[in-house]
């Protein structure tokens, strides 16, 4: 493949996954919507549209024709700053993630993610850990005591629980000995005496870290019952309470984004990414797998619907408590043994 | 050609951030750019081609202990700083001994004969990184390990209240 070749897939690939992320937000926050209203006994979004289908369009388009309002107060440079640097972080992760096998299309075999860094984990994290940026900036910059608690709480409580998913992931890496997204789906391929999968989550004692994982990426995703960042009955939105219009469309798509990315990572870590039953004629056996990933991410992001309308908030010392005292030491008995394991095994 | 283009811009942008940090006078912005500092730092690691230590830079530098460092100023919520008088001296015997020192650094790299790395030659793939922690230097790893916690038990002995009323003690 030439440079010229390679630049121009490289484009369109950028383009569709950024329009199917963006899509994918904006019908998150419809599901949401719809399953939380469901869960309460009423309806959700009805009128624009069928079922309110086209209610994230009509929420797009309000956004964009509402008053951008800048208080007087906030430090300006940081204050505008602080939104575009949570969707940056939060649309680029999504460039390393790989939703399928390769595909061959007119004569040319690629595979179905932007790119495929043999970091591809590691890129993850990083660009993550940037995120926390967005949210802190916003919190100071807007001079208010809401915005500052909100901004304050939402870093500490990001900076604890990175540390707990970043150990829930290592007893993963150990089982495949690697850090690319790819190879770590290709390590879980097969399945016990042929009917069990090989995926992590039943392999090794990775449940564990699965639970550890999923808890501490609500908590890095600043989601109910971590919500405590923009916790509406002490704090009326936490951080991004001065903010209007597209800016705080901004946040919300970042907050949306990371979502979908924390469950594909689930997905491609513990749940064996695209593996599933494969039948069918040939052009079949080429779309399951895309669909088998997607149908893991979707249950994700269900659960994650599920329990914001299920449990309540957690006070903010049991919060912090919960994070080092029991997370913690539970993902570093985790690693041990899966450490121990692996190396009694080789 | 790419790489080398890259790689100039990205060392331009680390110094441009390391003299933002210097005259900024809020403390806010100085940190920020002591995040861009590290994030073009952490390019030009990958540039050369370790790509797991670029990695941990941004992990462990810009999103970990930078972001410490502004939730600090959040939490004491630092103001300006207020410039004092010019000092004359600094200004005569500092700029010169910068260029000086970075005179004798460019000579000494010029002329100590260990030859030129080429854009993305060295490994540093994962892999090798952990065969060299766990293997060659194992035991300074181990050291540094022991090291750091020690630091941690320092840190918490001197937050815990039982520290505290025991320093009370003594004052009175």
């Amino acid at each position: 493949m030439n440079v010229g070749t390679f630049i121009l897939v490289s484009a369109i690939k950028t383009v569709i996954a950024l329009l199917v992320l963006l899509t994918a937000v904006a019908y998150t926050v419809w599901l949401e919507r719809k399953v939380v209203g469901h869960i309460q006994n009423r309806w959700g979004p009805t009128r624009v549209g069928p079922f309110g289908l086209l209610q994230p369009l009509a929420d797009g388009v309000k956004f964009m024709f509402k008053e951008d309002l800048v208080p007087p107060h906030v430090y300006k440079p940081l204050y505008i700053a602080a939104p575009i640097i949570a969707v940056v972080c939060a649309l680029t992760s999504i460039s390393v993630i790989p939703i399928g096998n390769w595909v061959t299309v007119g004569g040319l075999r690629t595979p179905l993610q932007i790119t495929d860094l043999n970091i591809g984990l590691l890129i993850i994290l990083g660009i993550t850990s940037m995120g926390v940026y967005g949210v802190a900036l916003a919190g100071w910059s807007s001079n208010s005591k809401y915005s500052l608690l909100g901004g304050l709480r939402a870093s500490a409580q990001m900076v604890s629980y990175e540390i707990s998913l970043g150990l829930s992931l290592i007893g993963v890496l150990i089982l495949a000995g690697s850090f690319s997204l790819r190879e770590i789906v290709d390590a879980q391929a097969g399945s016990f005496w042929g009917f069990i999968p090989k995926w992590n989550i039943f392999y090794g004692g990775q449940i564990v870290a699965f639970f550890i994982y999923l808890t501490s990426a609500y908590a890095e995703t600043n989601r109910i019952p971590f919500d405590l960042p923009e916790a509406e009955t002490e704090l009326v939105a936490g951080y991004h309470t001065e903010y209007s219009a597209m800016k705080f469309a901004m946040f919300f798509m970042a907050e949306y984004a990371n979502m979908i990315t924390v469950s594909c990572v689930a997905t491609l870590l513990f749940l064996g990414g695209w593996h599933g039953p494969l039948f069918g004629a040939a052009v079949l056996q080429e779309i399951l797998p895309v669909f088998w990933f997607l149908l893991k991410v979707f249950v994700f992001l269900f659960i994650y619907i599920w329990v914001r309308g299920t449990l309540p908030r957690f006070r903010y010392d049991q919060l912090m408590a919960f994070g080092w005292k029991f997370l913690l030491p539970l993902a570093i008995a985790n690693l041990v043994l899966t450490g121990l394991i692996v190396a009694l095994r080789s | 050609m790419l790489h080398y283009t890259l790689f100039l811009t990205f060392g331009a942008i680390c110094v441009a951030g390391a003299v933002n940090l210097l005259i900024q006078r809020h403390p806010i912005n100085s940190a920020l750019s002591l995040v861009a500092v590290m994030a073009s730092l952490a390019v030009e690691y990958l540039l050369l081609g370790a790509e797991f230590v670029a990695a941990v830079q941004v992990i462990i530098y810009a999103g970990a202990i930078m972001v410490l460092f502004v939730f600090v100023i959040m939490l004491l919520n630092a103001g300006e700083e207020a410039r004092t008088g010019e000092s004359r001296i600094a200004l005569l015997l500092g700029i010169p001994g910068i260029l000086t020192g970075a005179v004798l650094v460019a000579w000494v790299l010029e002329h100590a004969g260990s030859p030129a790395v080429a854009a993305g030659a060295l490994p540093g793939s994962p892999r090798v990184i952990g065969w060299l922690l766990f293997h060659d230097f194992l035991l300074p790893f181990e050291v540094t390990s022991v090291l750091v916690l020690i630091a941690i038990m320092g840190a918490v002995v001197l937050a815990s209240p039982a520290a505290k009323s025991i320093s009370e003690g003594t004052q009175n």
